[in-house]
């Protein structure tokens, strides 16, 4: 409690954020009222102007401030290849890594039995389209490596048939890591996709 | 007074719940079907263990025993690099899980059809003879249920020659002779286990077709009419697909 409503509003909103709760909510909202003028005004003009701008691309399901997004937009990016990914954040990642340099598709979830998502939950008919209207060469299935997200990957594959190449992100011994770490599974599979140096 | 258990189990699916926490539902060998909150369960030591078809020791502990409770988990063995490695153990894979998920009752243990289980995710990967131990997996989950198929001689004339039909409502083998006229109404049922013939993938599909019949009109309507889970179909679908090519 602050004593006052609007802070304590605050705070309660703070505190609903993943990876806070009210004791670090409290301590954020003190420091942004103590760096009112550097860091409190500008986050709430920030907030502000995503709040009434921010929206799903209405192609790839990216997260932008336009109907269309940034990278469907980028002509340049325009080189006949679809990374499909679960999750927004997915694509964040990839685009962190700077490696992928065509366009994206986000399908908001995999299936799962026990979340009730089916085909219709997804945005797969969305990417058969996509596939339909843009020229593209190859789809590169990029889902996580789960029983749902490979089952998610084999029905994509079955709608996509045989007129296109897929291809999915290999699994293995992630860079840095020491087999001593790594799980029967991730071992087992690393050896299976195991390449002449 | 608090309750706490021990056993080992198969777990089913997972949510996450919350942050950090996941939501298990495992099925385990003395306690049946079970939830529970697996906490740090989302982490990202725990939740790669946490894939449909693992093995797992785990211990569950709540204050009272109608409570959700929460469990902890000791991984024993995963199975999702197997069932990832190829397409019909995948969908397998999910077919079982999900059957199990529709068609058990919580906490009603099943100790055999348990081991069953068990032993059909252990030959996952191996596909040359994975589909006849998941049909006779079926025949074993309507057998539990209160579904299950009597095909041990014929319903109408009592011999155990010829048995090639299985009537669709009693679940009883039928004989060509006592099928008579209503052979075109009859399920067929597999030759290699009506007349003891060489086992085919032809046989086996005809084994889907006959355990969907009751699965779908059988057991889904004495649990409140719900679908049967897609992944069932799903794996029935790939496995025709798959000897047709």
């Amino acid at each position: 409690m602050s004593s006052n409503r609007d802070i304590d509003t605050l705070i309660d909103l703070m505190a609903r954020l993943p990876g806070l709760g009210p004791r670090s909510a409290r301590r954020a909202v003190l420091h942004l009222i103590r760096k009112r003028g550097l860091l409190l005004s500008p986050l709430a003009d920030s907030i502000a102007r995503v709040a009434a701008t921010a929206r799903e691309c209405v192609n790839c399901g990216n997260v932008g401030t336009a109907d269309v997004c940034d990278i469907c937009t980028d002509e340049t990016r325009a080189n006949g290849e679809i990374c499909v990914v679960e999750d927004v954040a997915d694509l964040w990642a990839m685009e962190r890594a700077g490696v992928f340099k065509g366009r994206y598709h986000v399908l908001g979830g995999t299936l799962s039995a026990m979340d009730a998502i089916g085909p219709e939950e997804l945005r797969i008919p969305r990417l058969l389209d996509r596939i339909g209207e843009e020229t593209v060469g190859e789809v590169i299935l990029a889902l996580n490596a789960t029983i749902d997200g490979m089952t998610t990957a084999h029905y994509i594959a079955d709608q996509l048939g045989d007129g296109i190449r897929l291809t999915s992100l290999a699994q293995g011994v992630p860079i840095g890591g020491e087999l001593d770490y790594l799980d029967d599974g991730t071992i087992s599979a690393a050896l299976k996709a195991r390449r002449v140096l | 007074m608090a309750t706490e258990w021990r056993d080992t189990g198969i777990l089913l699916a997972s949510r996450r719940h919350g942050e950090s926490a996941a939501i298990a539902e495992v099925f385990t060998r003395a306690h049946g079907r079970h939830a529970g909150v697996i906490r740090g369960g989302a982490s990202r030591r725990i939740a790669p263990i946490l894939q449909p078809g693992a093995q797992l020791d785990v211990t569950w502990r709540a204050r009272l025993d109608d409570h959700v409770g929460a469990f902890t988990v000791e991984p024993q063995r995963s199975r999702a690099a197997t069932a990832m490695s190829g397409r019909l153990s995948l969908a397998g894979l999910n077919a079982v899980c999900a059957l199990v998920q529709f068609s058990l009752p919580e906490r009603d243990p099943s100790p055999e059809f348990y081991d069953r289980t068990e032993a059909l995710l252990d030959l996952l990967g191996q596909d040359d003879v994975w589909p006849l131990a998941y049909l006779q997996w079926e025949l074993a989950l309507l057998e539990v249920t209160g579904f299950g198929l009597d095909l041990s001689a014929c319903a109408a004339t009592g011999t155990n020659e010829e048995l090639i039909f299985v009537s669709p409502r009693s679940g009883r083998a039928v004989s060509r002779q006592g099928a008579g006229e209503w052979a075109d109404r009859m399920l067929p049922l597999p030759r290699f286990m009506g007349l003891r013939e060489a086992v085919t993938d032809q046989g086996i599909a005809e084994g889907y077709t006959m355990t969907g019949h009751f699965l779908n009109n059988r057991l889904a309507p004495a649990l409140g009419n719900r679908p049967l889970p897609e992944a069932r179909a799903r794996f029935v679908t790939l496995f025709d697909r798959m000897r047709r090519d």
